[in-house]
């Protein structure tokens, strides 16, 4: 069985569908890519998962769990973390505030502060910055403040949404490295992303979304030689 | 290693000293008998703004919510707590021990109805509460002036109508009537009970924002996406929020009421509402102690106008709106805060030499 189970998930807004029925899995240890234009519906996916949307039918098994029914706060508990889209940090708190908020929905005061040392060891700048308000960060740093928090959380799977958006060539690159480290450390990752090319180099599989509907899935390795998404994604 | 003190805490040790300082200086006023009959009148109001405003400020300031009815809250504290003190001052002889609990029956009665109109409101993103807290100060305000409520040996009896119809049998003592309001209630709230109120309530909301909750409320108010990623229950704290800000308006209105011997209800008014709301803007939005200084100046300086002579009394409310619109350009432009806060800074370099450098931090 599949750590997580998407199975014909219908979303909307209103009278508008963002997502129209879409199925797709995650097994234990995978790093999986979803990737798409903008509109897509990558970010309504995320969302619908973490639960901040409701699903309008369809059903999100998480180890056997039906997650449609469950309020966001619990989901998080359950071991899934989620790094939203835009760099979501909480602006007017320290770094080391926005670490600790990560860490709500736990009580181990152990467990929570060798994590920190962990999330530090994984962002020595973290680290060198933990009383600075976190909005005056950078705004690399600022994702990396979001990923630290999601660690926080002890999570056994992590999704990210689009965490290369907006970052210089470098801050890319060092975003990636740490997504791979993350994964060697045996966390599963779901990763959304428009940048196709870095996603689909680090990820097992992938699938490809287009409004509201999967329209390819595969192997990452063969996706990347697939002649529609290099002209669809690639930019080749 | 030196042991240093965390700015949070730092900043509410300073107002508790400023509030205790302004406390001893008003006493030896009045007790030298240099404070005028005007001014030792205002000194419970004082209280009463500054608790309500404080507690606004949490939900204005720290949750990022708007709130417009605050007077609402402050009129189910005032009524809640007047009827209890009404109806135990035979039983109950001591004041200090009628007081408090009347004032806590006025928090929690104003708690009450802050966390029933909040559960529905407080779910929906965008500025609901504001139209419903409106809509909820108003009405309240109407129904309590069109309440009659009497007692006598059969115990309590209500009325939306008149005074009439409460059946009262002949030994029965009115406790509300109707517009006229309530009379009749012990007058507890002195100026020392007034202060310590405020003192607690400043311990509150000072532990509240430095908490763990308060961390997370303002989670909520900096990005409610990301409050939600980390698994907070937001509508929770929300609540918490609000009706610890409605808890302790009760608080001031019961204060508010156990100092006048009649109160009506059209005190509680829209106006009272947004006068407290500019209490808290001008203060500086999530600023407690800001909130209790505006309050405190902006409630002496219309009564100080209106004495002032009788020249002075024409133009009170032109003086009165030119201060508002001064303090309004000090605490909202960045640049003339910060030439006050830089210029601050030296003369505290000055004062103590090279000490001055402020570190923050933990
Ligand atoms: N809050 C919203 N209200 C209405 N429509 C929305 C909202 N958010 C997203 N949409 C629509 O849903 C679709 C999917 O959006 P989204 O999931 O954000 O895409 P992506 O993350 O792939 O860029 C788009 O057509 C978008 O316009
Ligand atoms: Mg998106």
């Amino acid at each position: 069985m599949a750590m997580l189970e998407i199975k014909d998930l219908h979303v909307y807004y209103g009278i508008i569908q963002a997502l129209k029925g879409i199925s797709f899995e995650v097994n234990e240890g995978e790093v999986i890519a979803l990737i798409g234009a903008n509109g897509a519906g990558k970010t309504t996916t995320l969302h619908t998962l973490t639960g901040i949307l409701p699903a309008k039918t369809g059903s999100i098994l998480y180890n056997g769990v039906e997650l449609t029914k469950t309020p966001a706060h619990k989901i998080v508990k359950m071991g899934i973390a989620h790094v939203p889209e835009g760099r979501r940090i909480f602006q007017q708190l320290t770094v080391l505030d926005n670490l600790k908020l990560g860490a709500f929905t736990r009580k181990d005061k152990e467990g929570i502060a060798a994590d920190l040392e962990m999330v530090y060891k994984r962002f020595p700048r973290l680290e060198e910055r933990k009383t600075q308000i976190a909005g005056t960060l950078s705004g690399g740093e600022q994702q990396m403040l979001a990923m630290g928090r999601a660690l926080m959380s002890k999570p056994k799977i992590i999704v990210m949404d689009e965490p290369s958006m907006g970052l210089s060539p470098i801050f890319v690159s060092e975003i990636f490295d740490i997504i791979e480290s993350i994964r060697k450390d045996g966390l599963t990752v779901l990763l959304v992303e428009q940048n196709a090319k870095k996603a689909l180099a680090i990820a097992d599989r992938a699938y490809v979304l287009e409004t509201g509907r999967i329209t390819l899935s595969g192997k990452a390795s063969d996706l990347i030689n697939d002649e529609k998404v290099k002209k669809a994604y690639l930019g080749d | 290693m030196k042991h240093r003190i965390k700015p949070a805490t730092r900043k509410s040790f300073i107002t508790y000293a400023i509030m205790i300082a302004a406390f001893i200086f008003v006493e030896i006023l009045v007790s030298t008998g240099n404070a005028s009959n005007m001014f030792q009148g205002l000194l419970v109001p004082f209280c009463v703004y500054s608790i309500s405003a404080a507690a606004l400020n949490l939900t204005v300031g720290i949750l990022g919510e708007l709130s417009l009815g605050q007077a609402g809250f402050m009129c189910i504290g005032a009524y809640s707590s007047a009827i209890f003190s009404v109806c135990t001052k035979d039983t109950i002889t001591q004041a200090w021990i009628r007081f408090p609990i009347a004032m806590l029956i006025g928090g929690i009665f104003a708690a009450l109805f802050g966390v029933l109109i909040g559960i529905p409101v407080l779910r929906l993103r965008g500025d609901y509460l504001a139209i419903v807290t409106l809509a909820f100060g108003e009405i309240i305000k109407n129904v309590f002036a069109a309440l009659y409520v009497g007692y006598d040996s059969n115990g309590l009896h209500f009325s939306l109508t008149s005074q009439g119809d409460l059946n009262l049998a002949p030994d029965g003592k009115m406790l509300i009537n109707g517009a006229l309001g309530i009379s009749g209630t012990p007058k507890d709230s002195t100026f020392v009970i007034g202060f310590i109120v405020l003192m607690i309530s400043l311990v509150i909301l000072y532990n509240f924002t430095n908490s763990r909750t308060g961390r997370a409320v303002m989670s909520v108010r900096d990005n409610r996406i990301a409050a939600e990623s980390i698994g907070l229950n937001i509508t929770k704290y929300k609540l918490i929020t609000f009706g610890l800000t409605a808890f302790l308006g009760g608080v001031a209105g019961a204060l508010f009421s156990h100092n006048l011997s009649a109160l009506q209800a059209s005190k509680f008014d829209y106006n009272l509402s947004i006068l407290i709301l500019v209490f808290v803007v001008l203060g500086g939005i999530g600023n407690i102690r800001g909130s209790v200084i505006a309050a405190i100046v902006l409630t002496y300086i219309p009564e100080a106008l209106r004495k002032a002579g009788s020249n002075l009394t024409n133009y009170r409310m032109l003086i009165y709106s030119i201060i508002l619109i001064i303090m309004m350009i000090f605490t909202s432009n960045a640049k003339i805060r910060g030439f006050f806060t830089a210029s601050f800074m030296r003369l505290k370099g000055i004062v103590f030499k090279n000490k001055s450098a402020v570190k923050e931090g933990e």
